[in-house]
């Protein structure tokens, strides 16, 4: 690879990192924002990637690979860290033999998540390292850094990005390619792979002694740094917020840590002695302060820097200097623009069918999330990957027989295979009548179409052998699967009508491509739709699902008789026929029969 | 324009913005600066409303424009500029395309798109650069371009050469796209340096 300065996102730089740290095996499940890294990975040589079918397989995977001699990567957003804490905790006991890198990128201010968790408590709670780089020349760095401290302290390191570093772009340097002095293949190691009790409690202290030695090692790692300048304030800061501080106070003194956990505390003494007062800046949670202060040396952080949601330098210098910045400019009232989900896609069929219902949605987390806004609203809870069939079942039996007919779960085929399948399992066996629909539209959509095991393509884009989620649900022991056409809105509900009454478990599989697949959007045979002119009576059923292609014009009496309508009509519809993807499911909702092909466009 | 600068880039998600505030970044890259550049992927997308923030200059620390910094914005869709208004000071500049992209509560008629968007933005002291860049996009024949008349609007109030800009939509583009997005860039160019 050539030498030359690139300009990189972060993630491209942690892939990269890793490539130059001689990584093997890398395993990862797709979540904002930390997909691209493994998009990244792939395409260098003599590197295994995979898309695992959830965070706790990926650590998994990365584990055997560790203890076969080789290095290994998991990759995952911050909440993919909970699902695969278990292996995590354990195996900062076993310790490794190739280096094992875990990166988990947060996400301040929620762009793209259901919560904001700071994934440096992790670190503590599990007792192994975290580095964690301020911005993406120091993301490639850290990650190649990660894997030698890996290897040489016998621990899984931690390496966490945020959203502000994964997705920003700045100069990369490409370096040398590293070699690890692990030989691989199979060692038997019982005492220190196999954490029955009594290797646990071994394990344990020796656990104590490897944090033990990287808390002296903190103290001269060339990552942890004092920025001496003026001593009348002394910053203490890590990540994107070391930036901030930059930014704001450039004559200040600052200690930046590389790496945040463990503790470098004399050197924290030492910085607090040479400057007048000590100010910890961090995103999310007051880590580092509380740290500091059961140290016993005072120091304020948040109660001047905001613990919620993302800073920026003037966040971090007003709440600093407690000085107001300058009169901004308001915005004026105006329409929103949400997200929203594209014209055609298939979710908007079944999901109008669902609105009519008038049952609890249990639903989950995908691009189907966003049918709980208007006008769908046919989601009434989204707690984290897989929850909706577990949240279903729980009501249905806070509820008992009151709850059937009335509550519905709805789940993603990815999101299904993540971890949905043991939620039906619960089902099956605890005797619940639960309606399960799962949204099977032939890819992971809202992170940026992933293959997925039931899409039968790996992620370098070879076939692979596709899981069958139909059969998969008989062999969990549902009787009534069927799969349906979400676009055949009139269907769906009839379906779901049934399904939702009946007193055993159902699962409904619904199945349609996302429209923006390759395949999807070069298909020559795409129907159009038009609104015939004079056939609307402006009733405005059409609107109720929220197509973007679908257009409202309103008017007044005037122009209604001037168009032929009548006087009272307030407006009538039409279609955009550059919006429209032709999945005709807007045709049933019209009663009058105004939506029809458009054949001067279809010719 | 002197040696630093902040760019706010916003419009819808799909207009291209992350390509042009990338052909955008190695422009500046190759004349010289440091540059960072943030932005936003996964659900913020999605026909949403998007915002990607640009820095340069001899050495950018942060990569997020603090609000009422922005000393350029450029919006992809009318109502964008607005939306994003609090980034902007006293004597920003704002190339601002006339094209609009209705939201969702507009399209089913529950809101009204606003008529005095450009009466806004003129009440205040920016210098307002209104540009039809989709008109300019279809002369080319191909109105995939919008986003590159804007990249050429927005060249001309930076301080990189024509030449780097043109170099870097060579080499970023791939051979068959070249010539209709260096028209593209070339019209956008004119557009500005024509406006009173």
């Amino acid at each position: 690879m050539s030498r030359k300065n690139r300009f990189m996102s972060g993630n491209e730089a942690i892939a990269l990192g890793a490539y130059e740290a001689g990584v093997k095996v890398v395993s990862a499940y797709p979540g904002t924002p930390s997909t691209e890294i493994l998009e990244y990975i792939c395409t260098y040589d003599g590197v295994y990637s995979e898309w695992a079918p959830n965070e706790k397989v990926a650590l998994e995977v990365a584990v055997g690979a560790s203890f076969a001699g080789v290095r290994s990567m998991a990759v995952m957003k911050h909440v993919g860290l909970n699902v695969a804490a278990d292996p995590l905790f354990t195996a900062a006991y076993t310790g490794v033999r190739g280096g094992l890198v875990i990166i988990t990128c947060d996400d301040p201010e929620m762009h793209s998540s259901q919560n904001e968790q700071d994934n440096r408590n992790y670190a503590f709670a599990a007792k192994v390292p975290m580095l964690e780089p301020a911005d993406p020349a120091e993301a490639k760095e850290f990650t190649k850094l990660a894997f030698r401290l890996s290897e040489e302290y016998d621990i899984p390191v931690l390496v966490r990005s945020t959203t502000r570093i994964s997705h920003v772009k700045g100069l990369i340097t490409p370096g040398r390619k590293d070699k690890s002095r692990v030989k691989p293949g199979i060692v038997k190691m019982p005492q220190k792979l196999v954490m029955l009790p009594a290797h646990a409690r071994g394990r344990r202290i020796d656990l104590e002694e490897r944090m033990k030695r990287l808390r002296a090692h903190a103290e001269t790692f060339s990552e942890n740094r004092i920025e001496r300048a003026d001593k009348k304030r002394g910053f203490i800061t890590s990540g994107i917020s070391y930036l901030y501080v930059k930014e704001a106070f450039p004559d200040a003194s600052v200690l930046k840590l590389g790496m945040v956990f463990p503790f470098p505390e004399k050197l924290i003494r030492k910085f607090a002695k040479s400057v007048d007062e000590v100010i910890i800046v961090e995103e999310l949670d007051p880590f580092i302060e509380l740290h500091v202060k059961a140290m016993g040396i005072a120091c304020r952080g948040k109660e001047l820097i905001p613990a919620i949601g993302e800073l920026n330098s003037g966040i971090v210098r007003q709440s600093v200097t407690k000085k107001k910045g300058g009169k901004l400019f308001q915005p004026p009232e105006m329409p929103m623009r949400p997200p929203n989900l594209c014209p055609g896609c298939p979710h908007r069929g079944i999901f109008h069918a669902i609105s009519r219902l008038n049952v609890f949605v249990a639903g989950d987390i995908g691009c189907y999330t966003l049918a709980a806004l208007k006008p769908l609203s046919s989601m009434d809870s989204c707690v984290c990957m897989g929850a909706s069939i577990g949240t279903a079942f729980g009501m249905e039996k806070a509820l008992g027989k009151d709850a059937l007919g009335k509550v519905l779960a709805v789940i993603g085929d990815s999101t299904f295979i993540h971890s949905g399948i043991t939620g039906l399992i619960d089902v099956v066996y605890n005797k619940g009548f639960s309606t399960v629909v799962i949204l099977d539209n032939r890819t992971t959509g809202m992170t940026g179409h992933q293959p997925n095991p039931s899409t039968g393509m790996t992620i370098t884009g070879e076939s692979s052998t596709m899981l069958d989620i139909e059969a998969l649900c008989r062999a969990i022991g549902i009787k009534n699967v069927q799969t349906i056409n979400p676009h055949d809105i009139d269907r769906c509900f009839n379906v779901l009508k049934k399904e939702i009454n009946r007193p055993g478990p159902s699962v409904i599989i619904t199945k349609s491509p996302c429209v923006l697949l390759p395949e999807m959007k070069k298909r020559k045979d795409r129907t159009l739709y038009q609104v015939l002119t004079g056939g609307c009576n402006g009733c405005r059923a059409c609107l109720r699902i929220g197509c973007p292609a679908i257009e409202w014009t309103p008017l007044s009496g005037k122009e209604a008789v001037r168009l032929g309508f009548k006087a009272k009509q307030k407006g009538y519809s039409s279609i955009n026929s550059v919006l429209c993807d032709g999945c005709g499911q807007c045709v049933s909702l019209c009663k009058f029969g105004a939506i029809v092909l458009d054949k001067g466009k279809n010719d | 324009m002197t040696d630093s600068g902040n760019i706010i880039m916003c419009g819808v998600g799909g207009q291209g913005i992350l390509l042009a505030s990338e052909i955008t970044s190695l422009a500046l890259l190759k004349a010289g600066f440091d540059v960072k550049k943030s932005e936003v992927h996964g659900m913020a997308q999605r026909g949403g409303s998007v915002i990607a923030h640009l820095r340069f200059g001899r050495k950018v620390y942060s990569p997020l424009i603090d609000p009422g910094t922005a000393d350029i914005m450029v919006a992809f869709e009318m109502l964008e500029s607005l939306r994003y208004i609090h980034y902007l000071h006293r004597h920003s500049r704002v190339i601002v395309s006339t094209q609009k992209i209705f939201p969702p509560s507009v399209t089913t008629g529950m809101e009204t798109y606003p008529d005095d968007i450009m009466d806004k933005l003129n009440a205040n002291k920016f210098k307002v650069y209104p540009l039809d860049a989709f008109g300019a996009a279809r002369e080319t024949g191909e109105t995939r371009t919008v986003n590159m008349v804007i990249v050429g609007a927005l060249s001309s109030v930076l301080p990189v050469k024509e030449h780097i800009f043109i170099k870097t939509i060579n080499e970023r583009l791939p051979e068959r796209f070249r010539r209709v997005n260096i028209m593209a860039f070339s019209r956008g160019r004119k557009l500005i340096q024509s406006a009173p």
